[in-house]
């Protein structure tokens, strides 16, 4: 029964994670190579870069779309969708959910994207522009939008409940899970989320270098958050693609490994300037702590905090002071992680990927490192799990992403052994209207 | 349970900027599509769009916003300008921190892509690309959040802010991710609506391989013809709207005019194929009964159809058995509208316009025609509202909408109830 509003005997957990990323395609591979400290972080070879100031990214080495898809569908998508469609596979797989055996309506698809089908894109437009109109392909209109990647997957697995598409460039993996967290809240039992991106093309790198946030330094270890040398980040692709299911039902078919619940959710936006920075941390620590919030959870009762770590000093320091402000004299304390530093920042697949590893970090006792910060800026106050990674007992993460443009998100997941046993609400309608710090 | 009204509206579309020219536009059946007078489409297949004759000065942009936005995010933050406006709110005095944005698009700062990526690649000449020559806005066309963060910052608003795009069916869900956020509570009032500005030579030259588009190009003025058995298939339109969406309670207790409140929104996947429709409809009447559900709605009560009506064979089909499906045997005893036939097919920005439409329709009593329908297609066989508006007292309105990558969904608003 779909509702209109949430329903407090729903619990959004995660069943399943598909990864694709520059240190590991595989949750396997991925997560060894993490916990390792090993980064996928090189020199671009997938086109020659020397005229571009930043010549380092995360790219994703021996993924080979047709051992995923079919050929014919490789011709008809972008990359990022092929990434997609291999990661949710993954994430089926490692869930054993079968969607032949579920009601259509009872399953849905909610991604984030951030760029789309750039790299289709700048092939179709290079078309048009050199050679004409009628050379332009007939898949350029259906690989290159934003909602590519979540329909495709809609119709390999026959998911005809809820279909979504979030936009929030950096924040987008932690709204579009929360997003999905809504449809299961009201009732839709299974939906395929998380995100990819694939910026890793010459006309996306000369989008991104605009920004005048990556960093231009020629050398794996660039990307440095909260180090005194920060000098911005560097791009990757890939990401990760989770599957969220109602508690309940994921129970009732029989579920063996739930790795957590999606427990609670804040977003905000710095309303201030298109790109520079907000005069303050006020909405990011407003997001965390409205994460906390919903979650019904003390600052004390987290484990570890998986950072967005921008990578340049004036975003490193906002985020340190939010999670000052937002947790209290417990950020000193909590262990923070930025394995995006072996991975570049992957848009809409960043904060995916940091979710993945939250989950992973529960059920393994180990934190994965930031790698390359050794040289923690002054006065920086976390405790920064840097080169090696740490065993650690992680009931609860937190997870913290932003966008260019001001948004600020977080999400907060609970190991699910950890829940308790009657339903805790979460997400529901809350008629206190403003959050004082 | 905290329920959505509607508040204000500011609507930037053909044949009329601003809401009242629009409904002006709606009421006279009068369509907007033209040739193109954007570039040189002569060697398209296509070459007509309802365009929009828009001065993002007039509409109240700083030139500085002007130097940065690509076309679709001014026509946003134009229409939430207007609808602000209307919606009686100084936001100056509100708490912004409960101020959220919710604004769909499908294809974003493509109009913007392109022009660069002309200049940066010699004409289409160099792959690799001369990063020197991109605009320092580059990156506002490369990913459509922009559209979201733009209006966010116009108006301080501090709440949740994200883009929804989902192509064609962008408008209808963006609203429907803010009436979420509302009813959530993690917002009080929510900027929400759509745009698009797709009008450049790589979004038409997309739709010409398929066939998706009008190639009436001698009857530009009339090409738009939905439900027709002459139609040929969908003419590119752009614009946008954006709607004031504010929890009910605090919009009376501040005595806010309210138009109409939403009552029921649902999305679904046909899980079919990228572009093609079944003709059964199923998907979208699933949409359109569980927004009817929610607003505790049975098919008598629904008193006009806004359809998606894009005007190609396949959805007009497509979507009729759709309204019947859901409606039985009332969806042959009300009116059902295009309002395409006038403004035209603007992508992800549609939606929320159409919305727009409703709530004005409820509004005067009055539901738009669908233009240039002069014989229905003998597969069609509701009242598609041929030619000329009609009044008729309008409590609950149903809009659909269908795209690309499968997607159905439906809204319903209603007159505000007791």
């Amino acid at each position: 029964m779909i509702t209109s509003v949430p329903r407090r005997d729903r619990r959004a957990v995660i069943t399943g994670i598909g990864v694709i990323a520059p240190n590991g395609i595989g949750t396997d591979a991925w997560w060894a190579a993490t916990t390792a400290g090993t980064s996928g972080i090189g020199r671009i070879t997938r086109f020659d870069p020397s005229r571009y100031a930043t010549q380092f990214a995360g790219e994703v080495d021996g993924f080979e779309a047709v051992d995923y898809i079919a050929r014919r569908l490789t011709m008809q998508t972008d990359r990022w969708t092929w990434m997609g469609l291999a990661a949710a596979g993954m994430a089926l797989d490692d869930a054993s959910f079968r969607p032949a055996e579920h009601d259509p309506y009872s399953m849905g698809v909610i991604t984030a994207s951030s760029s789309g089908g750039n790299e289709f894109g700048q092939v179709e437009i290079q078309a048009l522009w050199s050679k004409g109109a009628s050379h332009v392909g007939a898949y350029q209109s259906i690989a290159w939008f934003y909602a590519a990647t979540t329909g495709q997957i809609s119709i390999r697995y026959g998911m005809k409940g809820a279909c979504g598409v979030v936009v929030s460039e950096g924040a987008g993996g932690l709204d579009a899970l929360a997003h999905g967290r809504r449809a299961v809240l009201r009732g839709v039992d299974t939906i395929v989320s998380g995100g990819v991106e694939a910026p890793i093309g010459p006309y996306a790198l000369t989008c991104q270098m605009a920004t005048g946030r990556l960093s231009s330094i020629a050398e794996a270890t660039a990307y440095r958050p909260f180090d005194e040398r920060a000098t911005g980040y560097v791009p990757g692709e890939g990401g990760a693609i989770l599957l969220i299911e109602d508690l309940e039902s994921a129970r009732r078919r029989g579920a063996t490994s739930i790795y957590g619940e999606i427990l609670g959710y804040g977003a905000t936006h710095d309303g201030h300037h298109p790109w520079s920075l907000p005069p303050d941390a006020r909405q990011l620590t407003r997001a965390v702590a409205l994460a906390l919030r919903d979650a019904r959870i003390e600052p004390e009762e987290i484990d570890v905090v998986f950072a967005d770590g921008a990578g340049s000093r004036g975003w490193d320091d906002l985020e340190e002071q939010a999670l000052h402000a937002a947790l209290g004299a417990h950020a000193a304390n909590v262990p923070v992680s930025v394995p995006k530093t072996m991975t570049g920042r992957m848009y809409a697949g960043g904060a995916s990927l940091d979710v993945a590893s939250a989950l992973f970090s529960m059920r393994h006792g180990v934190i994965p490192p930031a790698v390359h910060v050794d040289r923690p800026a002054a006065g920086c106050g976390l405790d920064i799990v840097r080169e090696a990674s740490r065993a650690a007992d992680v009931r609860t993460a937190l997870v913290v992403a932003r966008g260019y443009g001001g948004f600020n998100s977080a999400l907060v997941l609970r190991r699910t052994s950890d829940c308790p046993s009657p339903p805790t609400p979460t997400g529901g309608p809350d008629e206190s209207s403003t959050l004082h710090l | 349970m905290r329920r959505t009204a509607i508040t204000g509206i500011g609507v930037v579309a053909p044949g009329g900027v601003t809401r009242d020219a629009f409904w002006e536009t709606l009421v006279s059946g009068r369509s907007a599509t033209r040739r193109i007078t954007f570039f040189d489409a002569a060697e398209f297949r296509s070459q007509i769009a309802a365009e929009c004759d828009f001065d993002p000065q007039a509409a109240g942009l700083r030139p500085q916003e002007v130097r940065r936005m690509d076309r679709y995010v001014q026509f946003a933050v134009a229409a939430a300008i207007e609808a602000v406006a209307d919606s009686g709110l100084d936001l100056a005095g509100e708490d912004r921190e409960r101020v959220g944005v919710a604004l769909g698009s499908a294809v974003g700062g493509t109009t913007l892509l392109e022009s660069e990526y002309v200049a940066v690649s010699d004409g289409g000449s160099d792959w690799l690309v001369d990063p020197d020559y991109a605009s320092p806005h580059v990156y506002q066309g490369f990913v459509p959040s922009a559209l979201a963060s733009e209006v966010s910052v116009r108006f301080g608003a501090q709440g949740p802010s994200a883009v929804v795009s989902t192509g064609c069916t962008s408008g209808i869900d963006a609203i429907g991710y803010g009436h979420q956020m509302i009813q959530d509570g993690e917002a009080d009032i929510v900027l929400s609506g759509a745009a698009e500005s797709g009008i450049s030579p790589i979004s038409m030259a997309c739709f010409d391989p398929i066939r998706a588009t009008s190639a009436r190009n001698d009857e530009a003025h009339s090409a738009a013809r939905p439900f027709d058995r002459e139609r040929d298939g969908f003419v590119m339109g752009e614009g946008g709207a954006v709607l004031v969406l504010e929890e009910l309670g605090r919009a009376r207790a501040r005595g806010a005019h309210v138009y109409c409140e939403i009552s029921g929104y649902a999305g679904r996947g046909n899980a079919f194929h990228m572009t093609g429709l079944r003709p059964d409809g199923l998907e979208m009447s699933e949409a359109i009964l569980d927004a009817m559900r929610q607003g505790d709605h049975v098919p008598a009560d629904i008193d006009y159809v806004n359809a998606h009506g894009s005007g190609t064979r396949q959805n007009d089909v497509h979507e009729t058995a759709a309204i019947k499906r859901a409606l039985g045997d009332h969806a042959y005893r009300i009116p059902v509208s295009s309002i395409k036939s006038m403004v035209g097919h603007s992508l992800g920005g549609i939606g929320a316009i159409e919305m727009a439409a409703c709530a004005l329709a409820i509004e005067h009593g009055v539901a738009p025609p669908t233009a240039n329908l002069t014989q229905s297609d003998p597969e069609c066989d509701l009242d598609y509202t041929p030619l000329v508006a009609r009044r008729l007292p309008i409590d609950v309105a149903l809009s659909t909408g269908s795209g690309f990558g499968g997607f159905q969904s439906a809204m319903i608003l209603s007159r505000e109830a007791a």
